[in-house]
């Protein structure tokens, strides 16, 4: 884990040209908002698919702040987190009234309600033609964010706290509450845990790391259209999650890093890197259901039974010569 | 008056198409409580077959669609049967990821196939008629008659034939009908064809007022979705009101009120659907 992070952080020394480091980046931010969509469909069990809406708020506020009313960079991307906050908390107080299938379908129709309006509403958001001339991050004091390695090593904390903060959540009260409610709502219901005000700030969370992240790419790449908001992008979100492995505390991150760097290497099939990715997505679900990471845990704690039976084995064997 | 009329009709005709992929939906949620997402693709893969079949080897309209709907039905029941089989105990989760993937590749393979350009299908019936004073084309007609026979016939089927019955009795209680010695795998199967089946009909006959591309099957998918929420996750009547509701509202409000926002209509409707009733409307209690 600590080798981990030393190798993220001695990564810009390593790397031979900027394009790794930014494909680096970009896969960061992407698994932001993986770990945002993780809280609420991998830990609470609840499917939603209006995310990538969520990043576009993110994004969309951040450059409209920016660049429309002038803001400061950092107040703006406080600003736009908030926002996409008290937006997702709108949305979830009516979403999370429904459940299964109706509450996937509900967040589907958001997002692409969130996405049309993008598209629709020229006046403020300059419709198709996209918002340009976005500022790159502020300085803080004397750091600049100038430089292709400085801006990875922004997005790089930026990620650690999140996986810190998931990592703290899971592992606490709150966290077993969302477990119990993703296991059986009415049980949890039953044993006195209120389940919508639980569900209400997993969701808000998972919007605020949508939003963040969302935020973050548009001072990435500097410039912004209607279409990550679209389906396609949650699709793709979706998939980073699955493969690496939903409801699980590596998934996100394996998962991004595995699926972006082979895209960026399949870079001839581009259009159609999905005719692999598609059914890679479904056998995954049928037979890893809990992705790489699952797969991997799931392995590892067998071989641990294994390991421990025949010790004991050996032990009864001795005792019975004995 | 006349442009209420002339929108009145333009409803019946959008109604009709959004009914028939609705019912395909509605019956696979009914009776195997899976919300098959791919179901847009398999949409639009319709659309294209009927397409290739005329263009390609000149085949007449009425058997380039009959083509279509065989190839799309049994794509349908490979679905189940290597897929959605494998997930039946599985968490609910698992379907709607599973069906995602089918449509990411079955997009991506028709646009590997196909192009990403637009096509246009020619109808042998392009005429336009002329009725007390409203001009509307043949192809139009023809979509409103040919949605209600099919319609009916799937009525006929459901309610007289053997078969029919089976599929019933397996939406009513799967437990039932596996105890009273129905073959569920059959059933499911059978299900899955004939969903297919209605995809492939409705986008052969819509193709030739609308486009055919690859992401033609989204739009139609998320509204069909709308419409069995309205109508109750299900059931058949419901869809088929709902179809034409959906219809009527969409080209009133083209017409009287923007026709910008006109996809957002259904979207809006749905949120305040489930924000005034969370199980949808006339809902059958618990699933």
């Amino acid at each position: 884990m600590i080798a981990l992070i030393i190798f993220a952080f001695s990564f810009p020394f390593i790397a031979q040209n900027d394009y790794y480091l930014h494909m680096l980046t970009l896969s960061f931010i992407w698994a932001i908002a993986v770990y945002g969509i993780n809280l609420l469909s991998g830990y609470t069990g609840y499917l939603s698919l209006a995310h990538a809406g969520f990043f576009a708020i993110g994004a969309y506020s951040l450059g409209l702040l920016t660049v429309k009313a002038g803001m400061n960079f950092w107040l703006a991307l406080v600003t736009a987190c908030l926002i996409t906050c008290a937006i997702g908390f709108l949305i979830g107080l009516i979403a999370l009234r429904t459940k299964e299938h109706f509450f996937a379908i509900y967040t589907l129709c958001v997002g692409y309600i969130i996405y049309l309006v993008i598209d629709k509403w020229e006046g403020l958001t300059e419709g198709v033609r996209g918002l340009i001339g976005i500022p790159a991050p502020g300085n803080i004091g004397p750091i600049a964010f100038d430089t292709a390695a400085s801006q990875y090593y922004l997005v790089l904390i930026f990620l650690l706290a999140v996986i810190l903060i998931v990592y703290r959540i899971i592992r606490s009260l709150t966290g077993r509450t969302y477990m119990a409610i993703r296991n059986s709502e009415d049980l949890a219901q039953t044993i006195g845990i209120s389940t919508m005000k639980n569900k209400l700030t997993a969701f808000v969370l998972s919007t605020f790391f949508a939003g963040l992240a969302g935020a973050l790419y548009a001072s990435f790449i500097r410039f912004i259209g209607p279409d990550i908001g679209s389906t396609a992008i949650m699709f793709d979100l979706l998939m980073y999650l699955l493969v690496g492995g939903i409801g699980t505390l590596s998934g996100p991150l394996v998962g991004t890093l595995l699926l972006v760097i082979l895209s960026q290497n399949l870079q001839f099939l581009q259009e159609y890197r999905m005719l692999i990715f598609g059914p890679l997505l479904t056998i995954i679900i049928i037979f890893y259901p809990r992705g790489i990471s699952g797969a991997i845990f799931d392995w590892q704690n067998k071989r641990k039974v294994n390991k421990r039976s025949k010790v004991r084995n050996e032990i009864h064997m001795k005792a019975e010569e004995g | 008056m006349d442009i209420l009329i002339q929108q009145l009709f333009n409803g019946l005709t959008i109604g009709s198409v959004y009914s028939l992929v609705a019912l395909g939906l509605t019956l696979v949620y009914g009776i195997l409580h899976i919300p098959n997402f791919a179901h847009g693709a398999l949409y639009m893969l319709g659309g294209y077959i009927t397409l290739s079949m005329m263009t390609l080897y000149g085949v007449n309209y009425w058997i380039a669609m009959f083509v279509s709907v065989i190839v799309v039905g049994l794509l349908g029941v490979l679905l189940e049967r290597f897929v959605f089989r494998l997930l039946r105990e599985a968490p609910p989760l698992h379907d709607k990821i599973a069906a995602i993937g089918i449509l990411l590749f079955l997009e991506a393979f028709a646009q590997f196939v196909w192009g990403a350009d637009f096509h246009t299908m020619t109808s042998p019936y392009g005429q336009v008629v002329n009725f007390m004073g409203l001009t509307f084309t043949l192809q139009r007609l023809l979509i409103i008659v040919s949605a209600i026979a099919v319609m009916v016939l799937l009525y006929l089927f459901l309610k007289k034939t053997y078969t029919g019955s089976t599929i019933i009795a397996m939406s009513q209680s799967r437990e039932g009908a596996s105890l009273v010695g129905i073959n569920i795998n059959k059933v499911a199967m059978l299900t899955f064809m004939i969903s297919g089946g209605l995809a492939a009909i409705a986008s052969s006959l819509a193709s030739p007022i609308n486009l055919v591309f690859p992401g033609m099957g989204h739009l139609v998918i998320l509204k069909a979705f709308v419409i069995i929420i309205l109508g109750g996750m299900g059931s058949i009547p419901g869809a088929i009101v709902g179809g034409y509701i959906l219809g009527f509202s969409e080209s009133l409000g083209a017409t009287y009120i923007s026709n910008d926002y006109k996809d957002i209509i259904a979207f809006i409707l749905l949120v305040v659907i489930l924000t005034v009733k969370p199980t949808g409307l006339f809902a059958k209690g618990e699933r």
